[in-house]
């Protein structure tokens, strides 16, 4: 699947927003993104498996916040980030 | 042997080196690394002169901890930062929301660090800081622990900081809390169990004004010379503990009545355990938390708090409203001692002499968060 993550990941994927990953759920696809970009999970998602506040998953464009959503292997993944603050 | 000193200097946007070559008479900046990031914390490793720790956190991603074993040319990042335990089913479950503080642990330790975080925790790294685990006789403690207690604590969020560890006795710690529970905490078999010690500091924000815990130190620090000599700049006062005893005395009586003895930072000169420096800030009312009256200015004591001495030279005369964090004032090694305190406003201020002169080294910095100094060969 094309995952596309957000700028303030790129340092993790070697400055790609574009790369590719696997697996039958959204939990599994981040476990694939932390066995190619170790670092990058943890920094999305929480130690109580939530999503950390201001992180957004979108599946073929549609958000999600649960992460046991089943993939079929054909979606599109948005990793984005809502930036706020200052 | 005159050696260089340079300033860690942590902020809400990064972090630069300030570096001066022996006699200090200049300061160079470099920088910044890791621009963007929220830094609250830059240590490097006493035991070795070479590894460095930053506690870093990035807009909205989770909290982290980066590591440099060559002062910043390459970076690290922590394999398994700072997280609190999964939590059981039906438990409701803690998350780091950034990593506070970082302490070396003793030097018959080598690699040990410890790490405070926001919402209060304590963490330990025995790899130089690749991994760490929770410190689980705390961050489950049955009374004291968050997850007992609920969050609390400062508009920044809780925070477990002066992590204190005993010259004398690895198993030996010191921490405190701004939070739910506050105080300070002892603990004498390495994290395993742990007492309050806040006998004497009062709060004005709980109806009983000498409660077991809820105390809201903001720094805590003990003499390298002599680890029982405890001083503590409090949300309410400056204090004194001189262990065995256990009761702290409030030495901010004795600073003037127009200044008070509220503040943030607390500095011990390293040669003299009677001497220490605070940086007051208004307490009155809403708490505007800047330079009383808009007159900025250092308090030193040089007999253990029985009597202050404003020391203001080459800091602004009037209407400059300076805040400064408890991590952002500190001192160095050198004869005369140098110390420094960085503002949220990102001035960073510099006194070679003892808090005789002061002279601002760098201007327009983000809002700093913490200042530690170090110092290399000749």
């Amino acid at each position: 699947m094309k995952v596309s993550v957000p700028s303030p990941l790129y340092s993790y994927t070697g400055q790609l927003r574009d790369v590719e990953a696997s697996g039958t759920s959204v939990m599994e696809l981040l476990g694939d993104l932390e066995r190619q970009f170790p670092g990058i999970r943890f920094r999305m998602i929480d130690e109580q498996d939530r999503l950390r506040p201001h992180m957004r998953i979108f599946v073929n464009r549609v958000e999600t916040r649960r992460l046991d959503v089943a993939l079929a292997g054909s979606e599109e993944i948005h990793i984005l980030q809502a930036l706020s603050g200052g | 042997m005159p050696r260089a000193t340079v300033l860690l200097t942590a902020t809400r946007k990064g972090l630069w080196f300030l570096h001066a070559a022996a006699g200090r008479r200049g300061w160079r900046v470099e920088g910044p690394h890791f621009l963007g990031h929220e830094l609250h914390h830059a240590v490097l490793d006493p035991r070795d002169g070479r590894t460095l720790l930053v506690a870093a956190k990035t807009g909205h991603l989770g909290p982290t901890v980066f590591r440099s074993l060559d002062f910043g040319k390459s970076w690290k990042e922590a394999a398994q930062p700072p997280a609190f335990r999964k939590a059981s089913e039906g438990e409701t479950g803690l998350a780091v929301h950034h990593v506070f503080w970082l302490s070396p642990a003793h030097a018959s330790e080598p690699g040990v660090w410890y790490a405070g975080t926001s919402p209060e925790g304590l963490f330990r790294s025995e790899d130089g800081g690749a991994s760490w685990e929770p410190v689980t006789g705390f961050n489950d403690h049955p009374q004291y622990s968050i997850g007992v207690a609920g969050v609390g604590g400062t508009p920044d969020g809780p925070v477990l900081h002066s992590i204190l560890v005993d010259p004398r006795d690895a198993k030996h710690l010191y921490i405190s809390i701004s939070g739910a529970v506050g105080g300070t905490f002892e603990s004498r078999d390495r994290g395993a169990s742990w007492k309050p010690i806040n006998a004497g500091v009062r709060v004005d924000f709980l109806p009983d004004p000498y409660p077991e815990v809820g105390q809201d130190p903001h720094c805590v620090r003990f003499h390298p010379l002599d680890p029982d000599v405890l001083y503590q700049q409090n949300h309410v006062g400056i204090y004194r503990l001189y262990r065995p005893a256990e009761r702290w005395e409030r030495i901010g009586d004795n600073m003037p009545r127009e200044v008070g003895d509220i503040g943030f930072p607390m500095t011990l000169h390293p040669r003299d355990v009677n001497t220490a420096w605070v940086f007051p800030m208004d307490g009155s009312d809403v708490w505007p938390r800047v330079s009383p009256g808009g007159k900025p200015a250092v308090y030193e004591t040089r007999d253990a708090g029985k009597s202050w001495t404003r020391r203001d030279v080459g800091l602004p005369r009037e209407q400059a409203w300076l805040t400064v964090r408890r991590q952002a004032m500190t001192a160095d090694a050198c004869d005369p001692l140098g110390l420094y305190f960085g503002t949220t406003a990102g001035e960073l201020w510099a006194s070679t002499d003892e808090a005789a002169r002061w002279d601002c080294i760098a201007r327009h910095l983000p809002q700093i968060h913490a200042v530690e100094a170090a110092e290399f060969g000749a």
